[in-house]
């Protein structure tokens, strides 16, 4: 018998193989540590982050590294959502190092979850081939799961977790039906073999029921109405930086696999899916915002906020093409850096047993601590979209895509949503500034991680506003990559 | 449909075993009742009752870390079939996939997870 051995090549996986091996090494040194050292973790954590995403910035634009038979593929479009991701994760870690403490969150698996939630996310965007997209999101979800529910001494966390958890694994069901739907439409699991058969025969009634699948499952992972209703309870009962780190990352991520499918392997019969997903798009920034107007729980009005942002990438999405692929990723990164952002404010307002989460905590803000109350309203108008900052040019290069498609009604809705969202962000810069503080509350110092975690948002925040040409032709370079 | 015949030829082989097994033991074994002896499982959870009464975690924990282990299996038996032919190659990668699972194992172990009490 002759076996022919799969071309290897291990650099395509070297990012992913770094975060593996960081996250086992902080999971088997949390078992003999001693109790007031679970900080190191963290900080093995984020050296194992910033290697990687080193790594990952080293291999980008070197297109030929596809490996493992063409299941595996760090093209730029990979490199670019990896340095997203350890972007994410590394903010989290940072705001992790101080909250972990007021939470008093005591189980040194926080941080190797929060690694192999990154290493299902780096598979899921490098993969190329449906059922290791599917695995690469089961490795994620199922650290984020454990995640949501890791606050053991709060009921609503364990609430978030089991809600996240059967809703999730039905989502996982839809998909896996999808990608079984649409091996059984094309002859394959691979993408590059489905593009193939969709590009030369079109597409076929089983193909349509594979795509609608796929987007219930996608539709799960990124928020979007109607498959939103588990967002706001699991982002409300989570620990704070779990919940940024899923309303950001997981988003990503599933983003990533989401639009290298459709706009690159199904792009050929884009005509059947922009429809479905045009509605989508619609409903999910309408309902996302004005939902979030009644809200008086900050990390709920977050929640909703998500969902509308996950309206307004699908916008991107709906436009497709270079442009629409470009003002997705690019859009990605912006609603990182400022949602990571705010919820490093609301971290650092928290305090030990009282969260502070009520809208009413943030009176008076702006003058007890004036750099966390300018860092928040930083975020607050970005999240808006007030130029000159990154929202801003995030919605900008999105609208133009869908404009230029043609899609001008979509364009009007999403700038329609724009304004509704002025009213509930501009609601907190105004509760911060305009109202007297009921309680004085001492603050944390903001010379720590999570002082550096805002830090690092808010410059993120200003400077690519700022200067968006460059991070935008980056996006633009890596979704060409998909070729 | 030829190829599926052997399938066919397993399938039933299987099921007259199975068959001859059952018959052969009713017939030729010897039989004691007691009331925990008639029970459907001798040990483990009471096997009826309310679903919504509360049982203890630990086997839920035993039934997670059952599967660990039989899917390592499923890869090992397959892999060792192929040996000689995948060299050195096979071998190391079994060996890292098997790592994986010993820092899985240590963890378990340190967090006890395999005490029974």
């Amino acid at each position: 018998m002759d076996m022919t051995l799969p071309a290897v090549n291990w650099l395509s996986v070297l990012p992913t193989l770094l975060l593996s091996v960081t996250g086992m090494l902080a999971l088997f040194w949390d078992i003999w540590m001693k109790d007031d050292e679970r900080s190191l973790l963290g900080w093995l954590s984020l050296t194992g982050i910033v290697v990687t995403a080193l790594c990952s910035w080293l291999l980008w634009g070197q297109n030929d590294v596809e490996s493992f038979s063409g299941m595996f593929a760090l093209d730029a479009y990979a490199v670019f959502f990896h340095l997203v991701f350890c972007l994410v994760a590394g903010l989290t870690v940072l705001m992790s190092l101080t909250y972990l403490e007021t939470a008093e969150i005591r189980h040194g698996e926080y941080y190797a979850l929060i690694l192999f939630a990154t290493v299902g996310m780096t598979v899921m965007a490098a993969a190329t081939d449906l059922i290791l997209i599917f695995l690469g999101l089961e490795t994620m979800s199922i650290a984020v799961y454990v995640l949501a529910g890791i606050w053991r001494q709060h009921l609503t966390s364990h609430e978030a977790a089991l809600k996240y958890f059967l809703l999730g694994a039905f989502a996982s069901g839809f998909l896996l039906y999808g990608i079984a739907l649409i091996y059984g439409a094309t002859g394959s699991v691979q993408l590059g073999p489905i593009a193939e058969h969709v590009g030369a025969q079109g597409s076929s009634p089983l193909l349509l029921i594979g795509m609608g699948l796929l987007i219930v499952g996608f539709g799960f992972k990124v928020a979007a109405v109607p498959f939103h209703v588990w967002t706001p309870d699991v982002y409300q009962g989570s620990p704070t930086t779990v919940t940024a780190f899923m309303a950001v990352g997981v988003k990503a991520a599933a983003f990533a696999a989401f639009a290298r499918i459709f706009l690159h392997t199904l792009g050929a019969v884009h005509t059947d899916w922009q429809g479905i997903l045009w509605v989508v798009a619609a409903l999910t920034m309408t309902v996302g915002n004005i939902t979030a107007l009644v809200q008086h729980n900050i990390k709920r009005m977050l929640a909703y906020s998500s969902i509308a942002h996950a309206g307004y990438l699908l916008v991107a999405m709906v436009a497709g093409k270079e442009l629409g692929g470009a003002a997705l990723m690019y859009y990605l990164v912006a609603y990182g850096l400022m949602n990571l952002g705010a919820f490093g404010v609301v971290v650092a307002v928290g305090r030990k047993g009282e969260p502070h989460e009520e809208l009413d905590d943030y009176a008076g803000l702006g003058f007890r601590h004036p750099a966390l109350g300018m860092a928040m309203t930083v975020f607050m108008l970005s999240l808006t979209g007030v130029p000159p900052l990154v929202g801003f040019t995030g919605k900008f290069y999105i609208f133009s895509a869908a404009v230029q498609a043609g899609y001008i009604w979509l364009a009007i809705i999403g700038v329609l949503n724009s304004v509704v969202s002025a009213y509930y962000y501009i609601r907190v810069v105004v509760n911060m500034y305009m109202r007297e503080g009921e309680a004085i509350v001492e603050l944390p110092s903001l010379r720590s991680a999570l002082g550096a975690a805002i830090l690092i948002a808010a410059i993120g925040t200003v400077l690519m506003g700022v200067f968006p040409s460059a991070s935008m032709s980056w996006a633009g370079a890596s979704f060409l990559s998909l070729g | 449909m030829d190829q599926y015949v052997p399938v066919l030829i397993a399938l039933i082989l299987g099921g007259v075993v199975a068959l001859v097994m059952t018959f052969a033991s009713t017939m030729l074994g010897v039989k004691t009742h007691s009331a925990v002896k008639d029970e459907p499982f001798e040990c483990g959870n009471p096997p009826s009752g309310s679903a919504w009464g509360r049982f203890s975690v630990k086997f839920y924990l035993a039934a997670i870390l059952f599967i660990v282990f039989d899917v390592e299996v499923v890869f090992l038996y397959p892999w060792a079939v192929v040996f000689r032919q995948l060299g050195l190659f096979g071998f190391i990668a079994m060996l890292l996939f098997v790592l994986v699972l010993v820092v899985g194992l240590v963890y378990e172990v340190k967090k006890g997870g395999l005490e029974s009490t």
